[in-house]
């Protein structure tokens, strides 16, 4: 059994695991789960005792929302058994709870082989023994509650001010997360998660039209794997009033025109697009039709790799799980198979050159190791596979200097809708604001902006990214994907960038 | 205390977990009331839920994961000072429960007084429901992998690949306050989806119900089967404005996305399409949508999140928006009933219809589509997101089995199309309503719709498959 050495950035935390009694009580509880499973006739078994906790704070038109916090804790183990998969998952966390939960989890299993084609192959993995937390510097949990009700209502007072607002919105969202991870070939790995997210909102309704700006995003702001310091240095405070300017006079702002033409799309919007129309094509569970009947299938199918020109030359995207990425949601130790972080290339100058895998389908596209991105949402959850981070790459533009090399174009930013086909190919987006660029400069506001393409048609017509200064590694919250359903946090890197012939305005178009 | 009642909930074999008794949740409820008494809490409110849940998940002709749940969280709100908040747990231990009081305390004091608060609600009355149906809550995990072989075994001798779900399980929820509420109530339910796919086409079929013995996963698969035959070589045609067939599953998606802007908060915030319209001929005439828990078709308790009996409300009579739903405060702020569709306190977004139910028509599919001369028919949609929240204009796609209709008779497959399509407008031009029934699809929840005859509906763009 290999011994890993933890990763250098994030907090190191010696083997205390071995030590406290709670982490003991775990561990007792995942090699009893393991114990009972193998007794039962399983070949492998993986169990995962996970501890939630998450706390929820919103203000809507000066006036507290919701203010709530949770806890949860419970088991789930995942068994081998006569070559077929069986999950089970228990919240009575006793020696006898966990091993009705595991014989179950067996017997599901010995069902399961009842409708296989084949027998699961894994391909390997060393055992791990870790334990590593995420740094933060401020734990959020530990601020006053007045001083974060404090920090919402007055930014929501800032957005009631302006006039013509007819709603306002903030929120703040904590999450700490334990997990301790045993596997049957010996891992035992203990992490810590502290995420935190926020945003404000400025809704306007005028003359049969509502209009909203938000920031530094929409649908919940920025979430990072950070503590409260993500909250500070987001200065809600001092946005709040330009959101709500910004929110009427969207009214007066004129329709954002129906043509195709250049396209400078913001950080935060580029990052939604990679998410769809990369992020998901690759997961290579819906390539091999796993997803078919729910999230769908991929146009990437396996005959792809290494062929396809995704995009132009500048563009390189990769899946960064690991510490020296960033802070991002999708920022781990390990995945939820006991699997190192790893930095996989997707696309390289253009190229297609890999998917997000598991133990379980690496093997399919002649890999000897999973590249580490199985995920779960929670104890009661499957691991299944999950986007980590997948970053676009900086280019070598400032965004003035790219703004200012570009002729005629419409500058979108901060998401409103999204859609893509189950194949991902075809996709449609709206913003909630845009900006003319005439002659090299940002010029009128627009309103009701959309852009729409073909996957791999707009990857290809990039041809301008922005620098590190403009980069930022954008958290997207709210990724559903299997079933049962479960939700997951992913990392974003990107940075304003510039497309070229691209279809936009076509969600407004009457014909 | 009630170590023991989680030690009888799960039995630990291959079947699903037996639920806790009612008298066993009233326990978890007085235990936590009495805690809180001691505590400083002016007044409390429990809730207790508690699922067990089965999903058998196939593709590629086999099954490819299984799972298994059952968890009980306690959701404690405390009132003091005119302040309120919430905190949850999932563990039920004397410690843990005081511990949650304490948080709950915690939070409720750091925040400013909420003028507007009420008091809690007195006991209420209920009407009797009945969907829990005891073969569903035991069904077995060898029973579903059965039924599974059986849909795979059709694909494989069809040439073709299957995958999909057939899920089984129970819930039950509780609640209680120190003003002597008590509510309860558990149900069933079983959904069997599968898409099935001949070479680069898919169809889907789904069914949803509180007894596994409601539909025939068999004879869906079978559908399934037949239409992604029949998908095959679709052929594309140019966006533009077209009268389309929507099956049932279709128009739930679509239509899913109104039910928020019935609340009477969504009103109040200005984000509803209804503001400034209600009362007025929004839709066709022979639109009429009700908010039912009682439905024959529909599952859900018979009350809310508060407490309040939900009640029949009648939103759209003929085309034009009536009635909104409430909760307490929203209802106390308008001067009206509270209807029993308040969220569980605190919360920014009040209240919510939860139970559509549409008026449906006596047009079948045969003969809507016998009825046109050139149109589409629509097996399901996807990805449907808002663009434009006062006109509802809604973006998606078209997936799974979308078919041209020539002179009355499906005459070949299409290649998938995006629309853009108001909502509001599509529902003034309603031609023809198939008979409703309960239908279920994957962007909105379980509703009683018809399928529809829609003229003028709009696909803005074609995809490559």
């Amino acid at each position: 059994m290999g011994r890993s050495v933890p990763t250098g950035s994030g907090q190191v935390l010696r083997p205390y695991f071995l030590r406290d009694k709670i982490h003991d009580f775990m561990w007792d509880l995942c090699t009893h789960a393991l114990d009972t499973a193998r007794l039962r006739g399983a070949t492998y078994g993986d169990v995962r005792v996970m501890h939630l906790r998450q706390r929820d704070l919103t203000t809507k038109n000066g006036q507290v929302g919701t203010l709530a916090q949770s806890e949860s804790i419970g088991l789930g183990i995942r068994v081998l058994a006569n070559g077929a998969w069986g999950f089970a998952s228990t919240d009575r966390l006793t020696r006898d709870g966990v091993a009705a939960c595991a014989a179950q989890a067996v017997a599901i299993g010995k069902a399961s082989a009842l409708a296989k084609r084949s027998d699961v192959v894994m391909v390997p993995e060393d055992a791990h023994v870790d334990s590593w937390q995420s740094a933060f510097r401020k734990d959020p949990f530990e601020i006053p509650l007045e001083t974060q009700l404090e920090l919402l209502l007055a930014a929501d007072a800032e957005m009631q001010r302006v006039k013509g607002v007819t709603l306002t919105e903030t929120d703040l969202q904590f999450r700490k997360i334990d997990s301790w991870f045993a596997s049957s070939i010996g891992s035992r790995i203990h992490q810590r998660k502290m995420i935190s997210g926020c945003g404000v909102t400025a809704t306007s309704f005028q003359n049969d039209e509502i209009q909203k700006r938000s920031y530094p995003n929409s649908f919940g702001g920025q979430h990072a794997l950070q503590g409260y310091e993500l909250v500070d240095s987001l200065d809600l405070l001092r946005h709040a009033p330009q959101v709500a300017e910004e929110a009427v006079a969207l009214h007066s702002a004129a329709q954002c025109p129906q043509k195709t033409g250049t396209l400078i799309l913001g950080g935060s919007q580029l990052g939604l697009q990679i998410h769809e129309s990369v992020g998901h094509p690759i997961e290579l569970d819906r390539v091999l039709g796993q997803e078919a009947n729910f999230a769908g299938t991929s146009f990437l199918t396996l005959d792809q790799l290494d062929k396809l020109r995704y995009g132009s030359d500048i563009v390189n995207v990769v899946a960064d799980a690991r510490v020296e990425h960033g802070p991002g949601l999708g920022t781990f130790a390990y995945d939820d198979e006991g699997v190192p972080a790893q930095c996989t290339d997707i696309i390289k100058d253009g190229q297609f050159r890999g998917y997000l895998s598991n133990r379980e389908t690496a093997h399919l596209i002649g890999l000897k190791r999973s590249s580490g991105t199985m995920r779960t949402e929670s104890w009661n959850r499957l691991p299944i596979i999950r986007m980590t981070n997948i970053s676009l790459k900086p280019g070598k533009w400032r965004l003035d200097d790219l703004i200012a090399d570009t002729g005629d174009a419409i500058l979108m930013e901060t998401n409103r809708s999204w859609s893509i086909d189950d194949r991902r190919y075809q996709f449609q987006f709206s913003t909630e604001v845009a900006w003319e660029i005439k002659g090299g400069k940002k010029a009128r506001m627009l309103k009701n902006p959309s852009y729409s393409g073909i996957t791999t048609e707009f990857w290809n017509s990039c041809d301008a990214i922005c620098n590190g200064e403009s980069w930022t590694l954008w958290g997207t919250p709210n990724c559903g994907k299997g079933q049962p359903m479960q939700t997951m946090g992913t990392g974003h890197g990107a940075s304003p960038a510039r497309f070229r012939n691209v279809r936009i305005g076509a969600a407004f178009s009457k014909s | 205390m009630s170590k023991s009642a989680k030690q009888k909930s799960t039995r630990g074999n291959a079947a699903s977990a037996e639920l806790l008794s009612e008298r066993e949740m009233r326990k978890i409820i007085e235990d936590v009331l009495r805690l809180a008494r001691s505590t400083g809490a002016e007044e409390t409110e429990v809730h207790v839920d508690e699922v067990a849940e089965a999903l058998t998940r196939f593709a590629n002709n086999a099954i490819h994961q299984n799972v298994a749940e059952h968890g009980l969280t306690v959701s404690i709100r405390t009132v003091v000072e005119g302040r309120t908040a919430r905190a949850t747990t999932n563990r039920i231990d004397e410690d843990s429960l005081r511990s949650t009081i304490d948080a709950s305390l915690s939070l409720a004091h750091s925040q400013p007084k909420d003028p507007r608060l009420l008091p809690l609600p007195g006991k209420q009355h209920y009407r009797g429901v009945h969907r829990f149906v005891r073969e569903t809550a035991a069904h077995t995990p060898q029973e579903r992998a059965r039924t599974v072989r059986h849909a795979c075994d059709l694909a494989v001798k069809r040439g073709q690949n299957a995958a999909g779900i057939f899920a089984s399980g129970q819930t039950q929820t509780a609640m209680g306050n120190s003003r002597g509420l008590f509510a309860t109530y558990r149900e069933t339910h079983s959904e069997f989806s599968i898409t099935v796919q001949e070479n680069s086409a898919a169809s889907w079929a789904k069914a949803n119900a509180a007894s596994v013995r409601d539909f025939d996963p068999q004879k869906l698969a079978e559908h399934a089967s037949d239409k992604a035959h029949r998908a095959t070589n679709a052929q594309e045609l140019a966006p533009g404005r077209y009268t389309v067939i929507l099956e049932p599953a279709a128009v739930l998606d679509l239509v899913g996305f109104l039910f928020y802007d019935f609340s009477a908060t969504a009103l109040a915030d200005k984000r509803s399409c209804l503001n400034d319209r209600m009362g007025k001929q929004v839709f066709g005439k022979n639109v009429t949508i009700a908010d039912d828990v009682y439905h024959p078709l529909q599952l859900g308790a018979p009350f809310d999140g508060e407490g309040m009996p939900r009640e029949r409300v009648l939103l759209v009579d003929r085309g034009v928006p009536k009635n909104l739903v409430y909760a307490r405060a929203t209802a106390k702020a308008a001067r009206k009933k509270p209807t029993g569709h308040g969220f569980a306190l605190p919360n920014e977004y009040g209240e919510a219809p939860m139970n559509l139910v549409f008026a449906g028509g006596n047009s079948s599919l045969e003969e809507m589509i016998a009825s046109t001369e050139r149109g589409l028919l629509v097996t399901r949609l996807w990805y449907i997101r808002e663009v434009d929240p006062y006109e509802k204009i809604m973006t998606g796609m078209t997936r799974d089995g979308l078919f041209l209709v020539e002179q009355g008779r499906v005459a070949s497959a299409v290649r998938n199309f995006r629309f853009n399509q108001s909502i509001l407008e599509m529902l003034r031009n309603v031609e023809l309503l198939g008979p409703a029934v309960r239908a279920t699809g994957e962007e909105a929840f379980e509703m009683v719709v018809p399928a529809m005859k829609v003229r003028d509906f709009h696909f803005s763009e074609v995809t490559k498959f």
